[in-house]
Parts: structure tokens; C-alpha cells; sequence
């Protein structure tokens, strides 16, 4: 083994629990979201009576099809006030990884059989 | 053999084979025999999502770190439900008319201790003492919180997931309104501080609130659970 590889192990060691973590973006949507996003991503989760701003019908595509996968990857990583919506969406930037953000990009794709523009 | 001599003898006997029916059960005897199925007693929490579904009652291996001494022990002879959709919110919901419900017929009620047990098992759990370091330098700062309920409720969002009075607020996360008679006060704040510290899958985002601000709302919380709710519950 070269001294390269060597030197290179413990950060390989440190990095692999979070690499051997990494979670289906179906699974943490079926964690995290649905609590507010509701089970069948309509928006109606266990949470909403009394909130003041209803959450995102994740399987309207009209709405969906109007942000674009960035704006969708930086609501999840930084919250709602961070493209001036609700605080109610907080930021998931300490839960997920950038990988399963945009992973959860593509599954909410999926969701409203959508895409940005169309 | 008259009567008198045969209740001597059998409850000689019963003393030399079940000491501790009649000494009091220990505390972390009962924890790990009745507690244990549920609750994790010896850590780490859950770091996969399929270790976090398979959770069953909050995890107690900081429960001396977490719990206030005084409401264990009136808690544990009189429990009542502290997360409105259970431990794991997604396991007790179902589809409702207009919005997702909590499935009541799926929450099982908390085992009810008499009061030398639930003094013990208290005594057992405040030994439990993993993550000190995440408590050390926590120090709350008590002060009246003027905007404190505005902080919880409209400036973080706090209240989309915690009830601040009884039926009112959000269902996946446990209530709010008896945060402050139930939690010691620096677990507060460093839970608040960054929640996956304590509990790295947790459904609880880490809002990157302000120190000043987290006290503001840990104060809060502790003259929240001063109200009286009772009517309401």
C-alpha cells in the first residue's frame, strides 16, 4: 500500500459513516416531509390545522413546475425564508446531506410528474 | 400444624425466594426489566432511518441529562401522552376528510408505576448521564420572555410540530406546553442549539437559532408550563 493511501485512511474511515448512511430520498421523504407535506404529498400532513401558511402540494405540477430544481434543493438546504416563503419550512441543511437533497430534488420530480418550466 | 405456623413458614418462604418483593424493586432493575423493550438504556440513538422507525420510546440513556427528577417521578405514576401522534409520528397517522389524523386505535398506553417505583426508577434515570459534555456549559439565564411566544410561534415555526396548549399546534413533535416542568433547563437549550447532537436522525430540524435567542425561548417554555391547562386537557 502506498504511503498516499495511507495517509488518505483516516479520512476515509471518518467519512464512511456518513457515506454508508445515506438514505433513499423516498425513505427521508417518508421521514421528515410527510409530517407536514401529508402521506400522499398534497400538502395535507398531521401538522397543518393550525398553521397559518398551508405546505406545498408536492403533486400540483403547475406550482412545481414553477421553481426550478435549484430554487427546490436550496428551499430543503436553507428553509422557506430563503426564496421569501414561509418560515414554516425550516432548513433541513443539518439532516440531509447535499447528495440526498438532491436526490429529494428528483423524487419530489416524481411527485408532481413535473418539471421546472413545464 | 395450626394456622398460625403455616402462614409463618410460607411467608418465610416467600421472603427467601422473591427478597425483593418485600425489600422494594431496585430501580435499574425495573428499568431493564420493564423498560428496556421500548427504550434504549445504553445508547447511541438510532443513525439509520431504519433504526430510527424501530424506536419505540424515547431514548433514556441521557434521561439524567434530559429529565427533571420531580416530574419523573409524578409522571411515571400517572401517565399521560406527551407526543399526540406517538413516538414515531408516522406509524400513528392515517389519511383524514381533509388533512392527515392521528390513528388513536394505534397508541397504546404508558405502564403506570406506584409511587416507591416510579421514586426508584427517577433515582435510576437521573444516573443515566450520557452527552454531559453537550450540558456543561449550557447555563440558563432567567428572564421574563416578551417575545418569546412571537419567537416560537411565528419567527422560527416552532408550533408546526409542538402543541403550546392543549389541541392547539402541531402533532409530530411532543408538546411544547409542558416543556418547561418536564425538561431541565440546559438540555433546552442545547437541543434546541443543534438536535441532532443529542438524537443524529431526528425529525427536528436545527434551526441555527442565536444563543440569546434560544434562551428567549427556553424561558418561554418554563413560563408556558407555569399555565394552568387543565380545563383545556
Amino acid at each position: 500500500m502506498n504511503n498516499k493511501v495511507v495517509a488518505a485512511l483516516p479520512l476515509l474511515l471518518a467519512l464512511a459513516p456518513s457515506l454508508a448512511m445515506a438514505e433513499s430520498a423516498s425513505d427521508n421523504y417518508h421521514t421528515y416531509c410527510i409530517q407536514c407535506h401529508g402521506m400522499r404529498g398534497d400538502g395535507m400532513g398531521v401538522n397543518i390545522r393550525d398553521m397559518s401558511v398551508q405546505p406545498r402540494d408536492h403533486t400540483d405540477a403547475k406550482a412545481m413546475g414553477g421553481r426550478s430544481d435549484d430554487e427546490i434543493f436550496k428551499v430543503i438546504k436553507e428553509g422557506g425564508l430563503s426564496i421569501s416563503k414561509s418560515v414554516l419550512m425550516p432548513p433541513w441543511g443539518s439532516t440531509f446531506t447535499d447528495n440526498e437533497i438532491h436526490d429529494l430534488v428528483k423524487y419530489l420530480r416524481t411527485l408532481c410528474k413535473c418539471k421546472h418550466g413545464g | 400444624m395450626n394456622t398460625r405456623l403455616f402462614l409463618s413458614i410460607l411467608f418465610g418462604m416467600t421472603c427467601l425466594l422473591s427478597p425483593q418483593a418485600y425489600a422494594g424493586e431496585d430501580g435499574l432493575s425495573i428499568l431493564t426489566s420493564r423498560c428496556a423493550t421500548c427504550h434504549n438504556l445504553k445508547g447511541p440513538a438510532p443513525t439509520s432511518l431504519k433504526a430510527l422507525w424501530q424506536r419505540k420510546g424515547p431514548d433514556l440513556f441521557y434521561a439524567g441529562n434530559k429529565y427533571r427528577h420531580d416530574w419523573l417521578v409524578t409522571w411515571l405514576q400517572k401517565p399521560v401522552r406527551i407526543r399526540p401522534a406517538g413516538m414515531f409520528y408516522r406509524d400513528h397517522i392515517k389519511p383524514g376528510p381533509k388533512h392527515d389524523v392521528v390513528d388513536e386505535s394505534t397508541l397504546k398506553p404508558h405502564l403506570r408505576l406506584n409511587k416507591a417505583d416510579a421514586m426508584a426508577v427517577a433515582d435510576a434515570l437521573m444516573t443515566l448521564k450520557a452527552h454531559s459534555n453537550l450540558v456543561a456549559s449550557e447555563k440558563l439565564t432567567p428572564a421574563p420572555s416578551p417575545i418569546g411566544e412571537m419567537m416560537f410561534d411565528k419567527i422560527y415555526g416552532c408550533m408546526a410540530c409542538h402543541q403550546i396548549e392543549p389541541g392547539f399546534g402541531g402533532m409530530s413533535g411532543p408538546e411544547a406546553y409542558t416543556a418547561g416542568k418536564r425538561l431541565q433547563a440546559p438540555f433546552m437549550l442545547s437541543y434546541i442549539k443543534n438536535p441532532q447532537a443529542w438524537d443524529p436522525k431526528i425529525w427536528m430540524p436545527n434551526k441555527h437559532v442565536p444563543a440569546d435567542n434560544i434562551q428567549q425561548l427556553v424561558n418561554y417554555l418554563i413560563d408556558l408550563s407555569k399555565e394552568d391547562f387543565s380545563d383545556e386537557q
